[in-house]
């Protein structure tokens, strides 16, 4: 019963999708679509066959910046929200000001970026990183900040540490909150880095795509958007892949 | 019976300051729990009886009197010899229940295999033998808090605390878990002390009932229930029955 249900869903999931490339293909041939406004699927997919574009080193700089910025974001906004837990000085410090850094619209930052690292992987990843740092990093306080304070009791009672309650409570209970936080960053992280190329970069999908959009190559610029939209799932699946794996079902925050 | 108490209290006043306004938790409590006793302290919300307990797990310091806990016969070590049971299970959502069960094992650093034991021996005497590899989510709430009760004794702790441990589950489970509760404090053999807001809980459970009242919050009365055991539902039914939850009634201002 169980299995069938999931099952059914599966079918539905990809049912949803090939309906969506049905209607694609539909819509341009019926309607006379001229290429240069939509191309169908099959005109898409012969983008790839393009050798001048480069596609697969480009996508190896899109997704170096997407998955390196978004990895150091996790170190970054788990350590920090470390950190305040086990300083409250440090946390009353820091935390109001990195609430009001983390409304700085991190676009805005691009064009200071380039002037102090210049064009790159590098600077892109950096955008990635300041963008989904801050959902990482306010999550997993949170989770930190949430446990019981019977169970506090409990611990205190038998004369438990600090740190019996951080490894056997805090740390298992905010697995739910750091992996709700890992999902949100895993949609900004594929934006950051794409903002960032538009802005100045001379490698990368998002490069590739002001290029091909000067010579009006929509196929290719459509191909680019669903190459960066499968880094994005990819690193989505990955997360929600260890989520599985790490959290129990009933503790999972959706 | 002449012996000494387990647990003695004498005066015991604890007292919460919220800026320069001092307001009292407990104003006097005096009373003496016997080792293997299981003592309800009953009263209204805010009238102490929590705060007591927090005093008694060594949470909270007491601002006058004294608490003694343990005798000659019974040792009582404060830092291993607490069990506690709150309102909520408070079980861990990412363990199994053996594994919850074994929480205050791991705090204490006990050799493992033979917690391990205990806690499958446990787990039968609360009647979740077979649950051991499930998790919390997949018992209801009556098996939750009966998880929570082997957890609160895996450490082989002389004095466990109930803090409302029926409180939150419905009326019918309520009934059972009393019964159950007193099967598993008469083969455990441990003092209990279990706080209620529930005045016919606390008869039917305790070898001696504590009233508090609220505003002030104050000790009102300590006494006997002479009921035998094994108590059973048809003991409700029973004239002293009555008559002791009448006496509770009066003192809290309900007759």
């Amino acid at each position: 019963m169980d299995r069938t249900e999931t099952l059914t869903r599966y079918a539905f999931a990809v049912l949803a999708h090939l309906a969506l490339l049905l209607a694609w293909y539909l819509f341009v041939k019926l309607g006379n679509v001229p290429k240069f406004v939509m191309p169908s699927p099959a005109e898409t997919l012969d983008a790839l066959l393009s050798p001048n574009y480069g596609w697969w080193s480009n996508v190896a700089v899109t997704a170096t910046e997407i998955f390196a910025g978004y990895f150091l974001a996790l170190v970054a906004g788990v350590a920090l929200a470390l950190a305040f837990t086990w300083s409250k000085t440090l946390e009353a410090f820091f935390m109001p000001l990195l609430v009001s850094l983390n409304m700085i619209p991190k676009v805005a930052l691009g064009p200071l970026i380039i002037v102090w690292f210049k064009y790159g992987v590098f600077p892109n990843t950096l955008m990635a990183f300041s963008i989904c740092v801050f959902p990482i990093l306010l999550t997993t306080a949170r989770g930190l900040r949430e446990v019981e304070p019977e169970l506090l009791d409990l611990v205190r009672s038998l004369k438990g540490s600090r740190w019996q309650v951080f490894a056997k409570i805090q740390l298992p209970g905010a697995l739910p909150y750091i992996f709700s936080g890992m999902k949100v960053a895993a949609i900004l992280a594929v934006a950051g880095a794409i903002v960032g190329e538009f802005l100045g970069s001379d490698r990368g999908l998002g490069y590739l795509m002001l290029q091909v959009q000067v010579t009006l190559d929509t196929p290719a610029m459509f191909m680019a958007v669903i190459l960066i939209t499968l880094l994005g799932m990819l690193l989505y699946g990955a997360v929600l892949a260890l989520e599985r794996w790490l959290v129990v079902k009933d503790a999972r925050l959706d | 019976m002449s012996a000494e108490p387990f647990i003695h209290l004498a005066g015991v006043r604890k007292v919460y300051r919220r800026g320069k306004t001092e307001h009292a938790a407990i104003s006097d409590a005096t009373f003496d729990v016997m080792a293997g006793e299981l003592v309800s302290l009953v009263g209204p919300s805010g009238c102490g009886k929590s705060t007591l307990l927090k005093l008694l797990a060594g949470l909270h310091a007491h601002d006058g009197g004294e608490v003694r806990i343990g005798s000659g016969a019974h040792s009582f070590d404060p830092a291993r010899d607490v069990g506690m049971v709150f309102q909520a299970p408070l079980l861990l959502k990412w363990r199994r229940i053996l594994e919850n069960v074994l929480l205050p094992a791991e705090i204490l650093g006990l050799p493992m295999a033979a917690a391990r034991e205990r806690a499958r021996a446990l787990l039968a005497l609360v009647g979740l033998s077979g649950s051991e590899d499930k998790y919390p989510y997949e018992l209801s709430g009556g098996m939750q808090q009966r998880a929570a009760i082997a957890r609160s004794l895996v450490h082989d702790p002389k004095l466990v605390l109930m803090d409302e441990p029926f409180g939150a589950l419905d009326a019918l489970t309520r009934e059972k878990m009393n019964l159950e509760l007193l099967r598993i404090w008469k083969e455990a053999g441990k003092t209990i002390i279990f706080v209620t807001h529930g005045i016919s809980e606390a008869v039917f459970l305790g070898t001696r009932v504590v009233v508090f009242t609220a505003g002030p919050a104050r000790m009102a009365d300590n006494f006997q229930i002479d009921l035998p055991y094994p108590r059973t539902l048809d003991l409700k039914t029973h004239e002293r029955f009555g008559e002791y939850t009448r006496r509770i009634y009066k003192l809290l201002g309900l007759e």
